[in-house]
């Protein structure tokens, strides 16, 4: 076995660990470094693929900004341990069978596509070939997908205004 | 044996890994050491004295004790936040140093060429910034964790002020970024490799002075030291988000906060002091060649000036240890002086020489900026960061970017 599969095993258990913790837990903070376990763990598996500035955003945007922030707001407002509801267990049951269904659907469709070529399923066969180095990754979204990249430049800064007018209405 | 033929760059690595953690470990401990000693001479004080000759030993006394005290965990604690945060703060602060390089000698071990940088990456920059913004979780996690209200309320401003200055130090370093056009540690100190009229270093310092002084206020505040210590305001706050911690796990917390003072100050060379590069032209150029001799004329005189000062002194351990001390730097500063084909010492050791020298001065500039200036209210930190602060390096930003357009950069 090499390095590479312990590693991808690791975190591909971790991943898989913290996504069932941050579903189980009760306290919001545990819930929210459980998510950020996943999130790691995703980006060492990004860096094994040879994205190593995907790995870097994923980590730097989700794990250091956007969770710092859930953390921040957690501790901010002393939120107790989760309720469990009427409405919950539905969810709950609800929820349950279609998470299978997907867990189904996507064994289906691996093995199938495994069963066609004889190898695993990559990145590569499904979206085309994955741009290897910051500068191809950064040609790539200011000219094929400039489009895409400016709408969402445009949502981000609609919700900027929106936390603005919120903040704004607080203090008068 | 077999195994290290075939892993010879993990084991190659392994063992680098090891000599840098024994090497940042020690030079944290004598950071604490040099940062009392600093302060006490600003202050007209004399320090620690005592425990060793001038308090050399201080450090390993202060550790020893923090490992024998009680190891309190208060029972409405949450334990596993607890636990987690002093590891996550000291495993992060280290983490970050394995991307930083120290010089552009690579040497052969093993039979393989290894560069003197624990991992090379082509994305090191955006790495490092990934690692150290994660670290935001320890300090919020020991003051949430605690159950008390001292470091909850230390822990909340502390998290604010870090993600607030993150901002500015992220936006301080684009301008060098755009600069040198790469994420590469080394890629951007070769870009700031040659002089301007055969003397002054094109260091990005000059281009970039803007910056750098947002880098250097934005990366004071990010490791949570005075003028920007807030969270640990005692007068306030009793010690912030460490209140409740005791031992061990406080000397994890301020250890971390060192590792952290390491890495910016290693950053900052990296980025507008040109790393490892001489201040002077290359050694190869006739005429500059004596520059290959000054890590061991340094050595030489320090090892002089430890003998005299040793016998001049007036505890008896230091007439016996000083003494020994210089001799061996004299002994060490003789094998620097080797120099040619056979003997490469003096060059390689070059790039870490001056590396060493930027980042120590980089430190003694933060010990000195504490033993000077008064803490900051909590409000004109915020203030300071948003209004001032995040403009100017936005300002920087905008102005390298028309530069590099017109293609005015030099």
């Amino acid at each position: 076995m090499s390095v590479a599969m312990v590693v991808f095993i690791v975190c591909g258990a971790l991943a898989i660990l913290g996504a069932i913790g941050l579903i189980l837990a009760r306290e919001p903070v545990h819930s929210a470094l459980s998510l950020v376990l996943v999130m790691v763990a995703l980006a060492v598996l990004y860096l094994m693929l040879g994205a190593a500035f995907i790995a870097a955003i994923q980590i730097l945007v989700y794990a250091g900004a956007i969770m710092v922030l859930f953390v921040f707001v957690i501790m901010l407002l002393n939120a107790g341990v989760e309720v469990r509801t009427n409405v919950s267990r539905i969810a709950f049951w609800v929820g349950l069978p279609l998470a299978v269904l997907f867990l189904a659907e996507m064994v289906y469709s691996l093995s199938r596509h495994y069963a066609a070529s004889g190898a695993p399923a990559s990145a590569g066969a499904v979206a085309g070939p994955v741009p290897a180095s910051t500068e191809e990754l950064s040609m790539k979204i200011f000219t094929d997908f400039v489009l895409p990249f400016e709408l969402t430049s445009i949502l981000i800064l609609i919700a900027i205004l929106g936390a603005l007018v919120l903040a704004k209405k607080e203090a008068s | 044996m077999e195994f290290v033929t075939q892993h010879s760059f993990l084991v190659v690595s392994l063992i680098k890994i090891a000599i840098v953690l024994f090497v940042v470990m020690t030079a944290l401990a004598y950071l604490t050491w040099f940062e009392r000693k600093v302060v006490a001479r600003i202050q007209s004080r004399w320090g620690p004295y005592w425990v060793g000759p001038h308090g050399l030993l201080q450090p390993l006394a202060d550790g020893i004790k923090f490992l024998f005290k009680e190891d309190v965990v208060p029972p409405t604690a949450d334990k596993v936040a607890y636990l987690l945060a002093p590891f996550l703060a000291l495993a992060l602060a280290l983490t970050t140093l394995a991307l930083i390089p120290i010089g552009p000698a690579s040497i052969g071990v093993l039979g393989q060429q290894t560069q003197l940088v624990i991992s090379h990456s082509p994305v090191a920059l955006i790495l490092l910034f990934a690692i150290s913004s994660i670290g935001v979780y320890g300090v919020a996690l020991a003051g949430w964790s605690s159950n008390s209200k001292y470091p909850l309320l230390g822990g909340l401003r502390s998290s604010a002020q870090m993600i607030s200055y993150e901002v500015s130090l992220t936006l301080s370093v684009v301008g060098v970024l755009l600069l040198a056009g790469s994420f590469d540690f080394y890629n951007i100190v070769d870009h700031q490799a040659g002089h301007w009229y055969h003397f002054f270093p094109r260091w990005e310092i000059i281009p970039q002075f803007l910056g750098f002084i947002c880098y250097l206020t934005a990366a004071i505040a990010e490791t949570n030291r005075v003028p920007f210590d807030l969270p640990e305001a005692e007068t306030e706050l009793v010690a912030g988000f460490h209140t409740e911690y005791s031992a061990f796990k406080f000397a994890m917390f301020f250890m971390a906060e060192y590792a952290n003072m390491i890495t910016v100050s290693c950053l900052a060379t990296l980025l507008f002091l040109g790393g490892w590069l001489s201040f002077f032209p290359s050694y190869e150029n006739p005429g500059w060649r004596w520059q290959l001799y000054l890590p061991a004329a340094g050595l030489i005189i320090g090892g002089i000036a430890l003998i005299i000062g040793g016998l001049r002194s007036v505890q008896w351990n230091a007439k016996a240890v000083f003494p020994v001390l210089g001799i061996v730097c004299i002994g060490v500063g003789y094998l620097c002086t080797l120099t040619g084909p056979s003997h490469p010492v003096a060059e390689v050791i070059q790039g870490p020489f001056w590396f060493i020298g930027k980042v120590f001065f980089l430190l003694f500039f933060y010990v000195w900026a504490r033993g000077t200036l008064p803490r900051f209210r909590y409000d004109q930190l915020m203030s300071f960061g948003w209004k001032f602060l995040l403009p100017l390096s936005l300002i920087n930003l905008v102005g390298t970017s028309i530069f590099v357009v017109l293609g005015w950069h030099p």
